[in-house]
């Protein structure tokens, strides 16, 4: 009965619902759906900047089982997510129950760990090359406790962890808050029935918080695993634009943009190599899904 | 205002907030040694987070006789100058930059308030054929990773002429799916009973949304403006991709040009890192409040 005054707007007006919804319809069809399939098409041409290019099969993913930077990318990838969701989950958990307490001064510190999020990746990046440097603060801190100087920059390993590192530290106060509103609904009575049970901290920690926020610590493991696998700025930043040393720190996003790009871009090869993206991309959001519902059963 | 803000507001503001002595959130006193360990841990965790800006900010100030390499380090400059801010505007066009980005962000959060809104409104709110495929087309363009289309937004932005141009640099995220939906869920929570007073009262439907809709999500439009405005002013790989001539470079791609022509000045390099973060830092202190309901908001509803 409420609707019924609406649905009559419609023989009075009847183009203007489109009208409302034509300006995001228009972007969103012109720039990302369009761009989508377009990507997905490119995949089978071998279509370069300027030559429009023609259909040719699946050459372009048989080329991409040769080629030695697809796989270095490939596996950067992957050791990117294996390295940077386990403390993404965990950590900003730990964090956030420290900031939950309504103590003098919290929302300081809440907005404090926050800033990392807000500043642009270009700016974290461009910080911790000059903290990381081979006579950067982390460096200069080591060799006045007597330790050597490392080289977190020149050693393909080292630099794939320091990048990590940065996206760990970036990411933590994003999803600090999301587990701060999750930790909201956990039911006092449950911590109170444990404490009573004689339950020390950690303990109830293990038994009431943890199961109370195991779905969000799913959601926070899907989101920043499809993150990982797209690392593209950090590696990039802290690497240089050719990957570190022999480009073996180049990632898959990183691959895209350098074959994809420029007058003599591989347009239809670097499409082939988004594709990857979007299939793993999907894959690791089902495992992740599926590895909670087995939990739940 | 509007009738709608008249109605209590839907989050409680917890009862230990207001009280003036300790406590934890469930209202009991907290003991002093654990007061005093936690402030312990929030220091810790204070000085990994903010050190490293101080640290970028120090770096900026010191002038080029002091040594920048120390060791042990020295965090307070000697002699603080300004003296790096007016070189790197020598080096770079640091202010042009500032402005193009400055230009990008409002825009994107003109088109996005606007484009959010009237789509957000004409799903949540509007009857016609057709509305189904609206919303699946949002969600749908919600789960494309921007990371893999950007080649295929690139060859489409050449097409249109618009490579190299900041509206090529607006243009495809200027309204977001994500905000699309975000204004479409606001719309779905008011109740119908204001609206159809109002069209009883003769009001259409542009009246209708201008003067009782929209002024009754105005928390979620100022998150999607918010967003809006960081997620621009922030974009890396976009611009890096479609922007080529470096006098049409935003604040991020000329700090990253900065880097990579005079990486062996770290002073200019912090002196260009601390003007592109420095708003940024301001607005989010000014605004924090709603920064926070924002990413509570989109966590909670997906």
């Amino acid at each position: 009965m409420a609707l019924s005054g609406i649905s009559r707007v419609r023989r009075q007006l009847p183009t203007s619902p489109w009208l409302f919804a034509a300006p995001g319809l228009l972007v969103t069809g012109a720039f990302v759906l369009y761009p989508f399939l377009s990507t997905l098409v490119n995949a089978f041409t071998d279509r370069r900047t300027l030559i429009p290019g023609q259909f040719v099969g699946l050459a372009n993913f048989r080329e991409l089982l040769q080629d030695d930077m697809f796989w270095t990318g490939l596996r950067n990838s992957t050791l990117y997510v294996l390295g940077v969701v386990p403390p993404l989950v965990v950590l900003p958990l730990l964090l956030a129950l420290l900031v939950q307490k309504n103590i003098p001064g919290i929302t300081f510190f809440r907005s404090a760990f926050y800033t990392p999020v807000v500043a642009s990746i270009v700016v974290v990046g461009l910080i911790w090359v000059w903290l990381l440097d081979d006579r950067g603060l982390v460096n200069s801190l080591l060799e006045t406790v007597g330790a050597d100087r490392v080289g977190f920059l020149s050693d393909q390993w080292l630099l794939l962890l320091s990048a990590m590192a940065v996206t760990v530290w970036k990411g933590l106060g994003y999803y600090m808050i999301i587990y701060l509103a999750a930790l909201g609904n956990v039911p006092r009575e449950l911590h109170e029935a444990a404490a009573v049970d004689g339950a020390g901290a950690v303990r109830r920690f293990m038994t009431v918080t943890v199961p109370a926020v195991r779905s969000t610590m799913v959601l926070v493991g899907a989101l920043s695993s499809v993150a990982a696998f797209k690392v593209f700025s950090e590696v990039y930043l802290l690497a240089g634009p050719s990957g570190g040393p022999a480009g073996e720190d180049t990632t898959l996003v990183m691959l895209v943009q350098r074959t994809g790009t420029g007058l003599t871009g591989r347009v239809g090869y670097a499409s082939a190599i988004a594709v990857v993206v979007f299939v793993v991309t999907v894959v690791l959001m089902l495992l992740v899904l599926r590895a909670d519902r087995k939990e739940e059963s | 205002m509007s009738v709608l803000e008249k109605t209590p507001p839907r989050e409680k503001v917890p009862a230990a907030v207001r009280e003036p002595r300790i406590t934890d959130e469930h209202g009991r006193r907290v003991r002093v040694w654990e007061l005093a360990l936690r402030y312990v841990l929030l220091l810790a965790v204070l000085a990994l987070t903010i050190g490293p800006f101080l640290w970028q900010l120090s770096t900026s100030l010191k002038g080029p006789t002091e040594d920048i390499y120390s060791s042990p380090p020295t965090f307070l400059p000697g002699d603080p100058t300004l003296h790096n801010y007016e070189r790197v505007a020598d080096t770079i066009p640091v202010w042009d930059y500032a402005l193009n980005s400055l230009k990008v962000a409002t825009a994107n959060v003109v088109t996005n308030c606007v484009g959010a809104a009237l789509a957000g409104y004409a799903l949540a709110r509007l009857r016609y054929r057709g509305r189904r495929v609206a919303t699946l087309a949002f969600i749908l363009a919600m789960l494309v990773p921007v990371e893999g289309i950007i080649i295929a937004q690139f060859t489409t932005m050449r097409e249109l002429g618009l490579n190299n141009t900041l509206i090529g640099v607006v243009l495809p995220g200027c309204i977001g799916a994500m905000n699309v939906l975000l204004m479409r869920n606001a719309f779905l929570n008011l109740p119908y009973e204001i609206e159809e007073a109002a069209f009883v009262d003769g009001a259409n439907v542009w009246q209708r949304f201008l003067r009782i809709a929209l002024p009754s999500v105005k928390g979620t439009l100022a998150v999607v403006a918010i967003f809006a405005f960081m997620g621009a002013w922030d974009d890396f790989l976009w611009p890096l991709i479609v922007l080529s001539d470096p006098s049409r470079f935003t604040l991020t791609i000329g700090l990253n040009y900065l880097h990579g022509t005079f990486a062996n000045d770290e002073r200019l390099v912090a002196a260009g890192t601390i003007i592109a973060v420095a708003p940024l830092i301001a607005l989010f202190a000014c605004l924090q409040r709603y920064f926070f309901r924002g990413v509570g908001e989109g966590a909670v509803k997906g």
